[in-house]
């Protein structure tokens, strides 16, 4: 069993998000990144398989600037085999597209069993790369896995529908699967991962070799929300807030 | 036609967001055409009958009797081919993100989802976890859009008629290579988030799993049930059933009270309807404050011990 995955770096949770000088995307130089959290369980979900399968090959892809081995690191400490890092080293590949073609390109000739995404990456949000991958390789998909059984040239996969449903597909391997957060215990690498991780290959692949047009979209601006609600803000100290919520919630909403 | 929009069954009807896309469609074109796919593809069709479209195709075939990413792929890209609208339009539903972007792939349409709006530059989505919106454009001859609920209202829906026409479809099985099962809900645990008066909401930044007991203490001193978001359910720190949003339930209570909800688009759309909104998060410009009545900014593991303390002490 060959598996990618698909690990992207997006700004974490915490991190300063400035909009940049010309309105275009946040100011990178102030931003902490991670590896987008459902990408996490989708290595974790390879690594379980290739576990239970007790044999098999991780690898893990990023695409981006240098930064990106960070979480290709960071995957091979937690116990994948190799690192794939496509690099970029112009201004970023913007459109979804694109992005996937550049993908296709890259594992095309690998032949894997299975090619895990995250369902959607915590920055631009488009829902669409492990999909678009899939169907460029002319292979299975599917999306918001949340339990996965791998048969003998087949994957079983629950899928999550909306408003808590829920449904079982059966469908032919090779497969691109997306993956919902929350089906596993994403584990932390351990000292020796961490140790042996240096060791392992990252193999790096230029964007430029890739001859790629395409019809595209584009992120024009970015812009902070407007607020249309009145809301009453609640600022002070503590003990002020907590007087003033306590009034509220006899006196205004009468729950109490 | 120039607008394309491919419509969803959910339980026997038509899906509320491809109504929705229905009302968008007609803002953003002059003809607009619908599709509807599967055995129930009449109901849907006579569901658009009062409606001012061009038509809506109707696609059966015993291999779209239910969903299958394969078939409902074949069938659009089929009709986009025989019809060529500029423009494909869809709420933006789970059954959308399965099979919509396998269009854009074959025919090479750039497909923006998840719009939350129109604006004089482009169509708006969320980005960054719902902290900044972006306007997205494409100068692409054909477009594939998706809604995010809300992003237009069904009740300004176009009045006219509309006729349906049958499209035929050309499959055989071997293109359709999944096998699906019924549809099933998981246990739903033995408390009721839709009928509840007063919820207690728990999100991320309660911090650690054993913060959680102070939102269930709260929640004791004020009647009211507790719900979380899902990355509190995902940690196993509070049951799945207990979930609210786009994967979880939707519920509108007299409050809904939040602790360090971030107010993600899919934790909204299963909470917007509440009446009162009080909000405590850290962050004064966390999105959630955006919808909500009451916004307090400051630290939930500071205020909500004293404000236990104080309803206690009443
Ligand atoms: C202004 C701007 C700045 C951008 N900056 C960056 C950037 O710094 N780095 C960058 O990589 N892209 C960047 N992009 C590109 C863009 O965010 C996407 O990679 C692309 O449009 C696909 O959309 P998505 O990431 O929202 O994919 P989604 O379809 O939401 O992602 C689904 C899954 O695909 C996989 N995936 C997607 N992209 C990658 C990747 N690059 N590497 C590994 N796995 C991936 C992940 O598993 C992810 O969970 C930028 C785009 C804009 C508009
Ligand atoms: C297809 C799909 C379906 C989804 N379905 C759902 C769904 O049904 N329900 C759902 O909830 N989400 C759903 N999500 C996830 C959603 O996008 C968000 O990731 C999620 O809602 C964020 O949860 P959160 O607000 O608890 O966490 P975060 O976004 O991490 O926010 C935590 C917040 O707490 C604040 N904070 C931190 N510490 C403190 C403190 N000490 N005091 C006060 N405030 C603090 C922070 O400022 C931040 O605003 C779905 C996503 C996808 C892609």
């Amino acid at each position: 069993m060959k598996i990618a995955v698909l690990v992207k770096q997006v700004p974490g949770p915490e991190s300063a998000l400035p909009i940049n000088d010309h309105g275009t995307w946040v100011d990178e130089e102030s931003v902490t990144f991670v590896m987008n959290p459902p990408d996490n369980f989708a290595l974790e979900e390879a690594l379980l398989i290739k576990e239970g399968k007790g044999d098999g090959e991780v690898v893990v892809v990023s695409m981006g600037p240098d930064r990106v081995q960070k979480v290709i690191r960071e995957g091979l400490a937690k116990g994948a085999d190799r690192g794939i890092h496509i690099e970029e080293v112009g201004p970023i590949e913007k459109d979804p597209l694109h992005i996937a073609k550049r993908f296709t390109a890259v594992l095309k000739d690998e032949n894997f069993d299975l090619v895990l995404t995250g369902l959607q990456s915590d920055d631009t949000g488009m829902g669409q790369t492990g999909v678009l991958i899939g169907e460029m390789l002319g292979i299975s998909t599917a999306t918001l896995a949340v339990e996965t059984d791998i048969k003998d040239g087949h994957i079983r996969l629950k899928r999550e529908l909306e408003s808590g449903w829920f449904q079982w597909v059966e469908f032919p391997l090779p497969a691109s699967i997306s993956i919902q957060s929350g089906l596993n215990t994403p584990r932390y690498p351990s000292l020796k991962g961490i140790m042996g991780a240096k060791k392992k290959e990252i193999k790096t692949v230029s964007c430029t070799e890739l001859d790629i047009s395409s019809n595209c979209q584009s992120v024009d601006k970015v812009f902070v929300p407007q607020t249309s609600k009145h809301s009453e803000v609640i600022d002070g100290e503590v003990d002020a807030a907590v007087e003033r919520i306590v009034e509220i919630l006899k006196s205004e909403i009468k729950v109490i | 036609m120039d607008v394309l929009v491919i419509l969803e069954e959910s339980q026997g009807s038509l899906h509320r967001l491809s109504r929705e896309a229905i009302a968008g469609a007609q803002k953003l074109g002059s003809s607009v055409a619908a599709l509807a796919i599967g055995e129930n593809a009449d109901t849907l069709a006579s569901e658009l009958s009062s409606y001012d479209l061009e038509e809506v195709f109707t696609a059966k075939h015993e291999l779209l009797s239910s969903y299958s990413a394969d078939g409902y792929f074949e069938t659009v890209i089929q009709l986009i081919r025989a019809e060529s609208p500029a423009l494909v339009v869809a709420g933006h539903t789970y059954q959308t993100r399965d099979f919509m972007p396998r269009v854009s792939a074959k025919l090479d349409i750039p497909f923006i989802p998840d719009i939350v709006s129109l604006s004089d530059e482009g169509f708006v989505k969320q980005v960054l976890n719902a902290k900044l919106n972006a306007s997205l454009s494409s100068a692409s001859d054909q477009i594939i859009l998706s809604f995010q609920s809300a992003a237009f209202n069904d009740e300004e829906i176009r009045g006219g008629s509309c006729s349906a026409r049958a499209f035929d479809v050309e499959l055989d099985s071997s293109q359709v290579r999944s096998v699906s099962e019924e549809p099933f809900q998981e246990a739903t645990g033995d408390v009721d988030l839709e009928s509840a008066e007063v919820l207690v909401s728990v999100g991320r930044g309660i911090e650690k799993e054993e913060n959680v007991p102070i939102a269930f203490e709260l929640a004791k001193a004020i009647g009211a049930e507790v719900c979380a978001s899902r990355p509190v359910v995902d940690s196993g720190w509070i049951d799945s059933f207990r979930q609210v949003g786009s994967s979880g339930h939707n519920v509108a209570p007299k409050l809904y009270f939040s602790l360090g909800v971030s107010g993600a688009i899919q934790h909204v759309v299963g909470m917007k309807g509440s009446k009162n909104i009080l909000a405590i998060n850290k962050d004064a410009d966390a999105p959630i404050f955006e919808l909500a009545d009451y916004a307090v900014v400051g630290n939930v593991l500071e205020i909500i011990p004293k404000l236990i303390e104080a309803l206690n002490n009443k």
